[in-house]
């Protein structure tokens, strides 16, 4: 501890060198704090997808619709726990900017399968006696200041109403919250007996199935039985884990998690030969003083620990500045407003402050090791 | 060894190697110094004073030969036991003081004591006493670029004496400074020799200088004599 003395007198000697070195690893925390916080709503779905849950589609794609009746056949089938059918609504709410997804589905079975919505227990009945009815996540309902009991119009481009028109009322009766941190609220459900019977076309066709299974061991066996039980049928299926299936929506919009780990890799090795050169500068600026602290006494090992910490206070320093300011900009919200969630795992800013450890040491390494091999006689010479 | 000598050195050769090359600084070299002493190395440039004075303080070790301070054989110690044994043994005064610039003059006296298990208070206190006895206890806050020559090295004796090691080992501690300075410094060491018991080995290269030790020898050649060489 009281060799820190020497660490804050060797980093006050060149200020503006300290403060420049600190500001780059800040700034490269302060994007790695950041742009986490993104990678986490895009990967979202994946990373908090039911791993008991499957989703039966059309073989051919997404779009295409499947049978009614698929339902009760996949019940039958051994290891599944429940089955629901979903819907792709795609309504535009106002301004086709303010996405988010509505979903028609079937309310008896809804929380059952995703327990991961907490709705309270009167609005659930009242979901239940409304067939107008819908209810929407809490981020969704503050981001539009929607309240219980108000009317919510939404244009379906797709769903022509019966009567011609393509505007659908809902009524407001429940408002979602999220089970955890990384839950996404963001969607709208409404009642697919509702929804069936007041659309022109389609009649009896649903979008997709999702399938609980009992055994979550036992899903990819489950999932060939299904897609066997309607092969050679007008419409085959294909059936993956909900994790799957949203890493294949997310691939849709392009890889996106991947390009910005490697912006942040790139990012960080610039850091990396900023520090690093910070720091054999300062232990070349500083050879003799070096070579008299050995003259002193102080040991080969010390005065690389010395050197070390210098190294790892900076980077130390710089990171907790950078992660500190990354979770103050992400605690003022998503600046979008699109993404499903918006916040750090804290398991993310424990990598971080442990990435800042490396760095301090990586950076700080090679000068170390210089500093621990310097002969004393040499470096009092070289004076 | 007669029971007063503090520093013996026999039968030392150092050579150094440099690519093919190699010198042969000191030749089956000897020398006792007696506790109490102040003793002057003289001696043309190049002839190894330094090179002899790192030995018996520890920072270098004799090709072969052996040498003894205090009772402790220095050739032969591990790295680590030599850096704790110059830590609290031997005093060193270097010509370019070599305090750091970045640390207060109290902070650059502190530095040995870094090493020894005093606390915080303690450290302070031994500070202030090897300040106030270089006469700087005013110039405690002070950073080396704030102080004269004189000064600075007055503050480098501070940090050599704060441990109240037995052995004082100056390398031209007047080289950079004036007459007056110098001799300043020169009433220092004399006073530490003969009020405080310090023994000395002190390298220069002014007859003035080596006037206030007790002693005086000349190296040349690798060797050793009491006589001047011409
Ligand atoms: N680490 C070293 N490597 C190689 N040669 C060295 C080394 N240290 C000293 N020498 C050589 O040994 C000889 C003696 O050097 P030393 O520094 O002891 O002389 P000195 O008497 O102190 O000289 P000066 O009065 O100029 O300080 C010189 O020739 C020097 O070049
Ligand atoms: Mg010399």
């Amino acid at each position: 501890m009281k060799y820190l003395l020497l660490v804050a007198a060797n980093l006050r000697r060149k200020k503006l060198r300290t403060v420049l070195t600190l500001l780059s690893v800040l700034v490269g925390f302060l994007l790695y704090g950041y742009l986490g916080a993104i990678e986490v709503a895009l990967g979202q779905g994946v990373e908090v997808a039911g791993a008991d849950r499957l989703v039966v589609r059309h073989r051919v794609s997404i779009v295409q619709p499947l049978p009614q009746s698929y339902g009760a056949r996949i019940s039958r089938l051994a290891g599944v726990e429940d089955t629901m059918h979903a819907s792709w609504f795609g309504g535009v709410y106002q301004d086709p900017r303010n996405f988010f997804a509505q979903i028609p589905v079937e309310p008896d079975r809804f929380q059952a399968m995703y327990p991961e919505y907490v709705l309270p227990a009167g609005q659930a009945e009242a979901w239940r006696r409304t067939r107008t009815g819908a209810i929407v996540g809490r981020r969704t309902a503050d981001r539009f200041g929607w309240k219980i009991g108000d009317r919510i119009p939404i244009q379906a481009p797709i769903w022509q109403k019966k009567d011609g028109g393509n505007t659908w009322e809902f009524d407001l009766v429940g408002i979602y919250d999220g089970r955890d941190k990384g839950t996404d609220t963001t969607t709208l459900y409404l009642r697919y007996d509702y929804f069936d019977e007041s659309r022109a076309v389609g009649k009896g066709l649903v979008g997709w199935y999702v399938v609980r299974v009992k055994d979550p061991e036992q899903a990819e066996s489950v999932a060939r039985a299904i897609d066997a039980e309607f092969a050679n049928s007008p419409a085959e299926t294909k059936t993956e884990t909900e994790g799957a299936f949203a890493g294949a929506f997310a691939r849709q919009i392009g890889d996106i998690g991947r390009i910005m780990r490697a912006i942040l890799g790139a990012v960080f090795f610039t850091i990396l030969l900023v520090a690093g050169n910070t720091m054999a500068l300062s232990v070349r600026e500083r050879t003799s003083e070096l070579g008299v602290l050995k003259a002193l006494g102080f040991s080969n090992r010390q005065v690389m620990a010395v050197v070390l910490a210098e190294s790892g206070v900076l980077a130390l320093a710089g990171a907790g500045a950078g992660l500190g300011l990354a979770w103050f900009l992400v605690g003022r919200g998503d600046p979008t407003g699109m993404l499903a969630v918006f916040y750090v795992p804290a398991a993310r800013w424990a990598a971080g402050l442990a990435l800042a450890a490396g760095l301090g040491l990586v950076a700080g390494l090679l000068p170390a090791v210089q500093a621990m091999r310097l002969r004393i006689t040499d470096a009092l010479r070289r004076a | 060894m007669s029971d007063n000598v503090w520093v013996s050195v026999r039968g030392v050769d150092k050579v150094f190697v440099r690519g093919s090359e190699s010198i042969h600084v000191l030749e089956r070299l000897s020398l006792e110094v007696r506790q109490g002493e102040f003793l002057a190395l003289m001696g043309p440039s190049g002839s190894g004073k330094t090179t002899l004075l790192n030995l018996i303080g520890g920072l270098d070790r004799p090709t072969s030969g052996e040498i003894e301070v205090g009772g402790e054989r220095l050739d032969g110690m591990s790295e680590r036991r030599l850096a704790a044994w110059r830590a609290r043994q031997v005093g060193l005064v270097f010509q370019l003081y070599h305090l750091m610039t970045a640390l207060t003059a109290e902070r650059n006296v502190e530095l040995p004591l870094l090493l020894s298990p005093l606390n915080r208070l303690e450290r302070r206190q031994h500070v202030a006493t090897a300040l106030a006895l270089v006469g700087l206890k005013d110039r405690a806050r002070h950073y080396p670029s704030q102080l004269s020559g004189g000064e600075q090295q007055r503050v480098g004796i501070a940090r050599a004496i704060v441990t109240d090691p037995v052995l004082l080992l100056c390398d031209e501690p007047t080289g950079d400074l004036d007459r007056k300075s110098g001799d300043e410094i020169l009433g220092l060491l004399q006073a530490l020799n003969r009020e405080h018991g310090k023994t000395i080995v002190m390298v220069t290269h002014d007859p003035h200088a080596s006037a206030r030790a007790g002693r005086t020898l000349y190296l040349n050649k690798g060797r050793l004599s009491a006589e001047m060489p011409e």
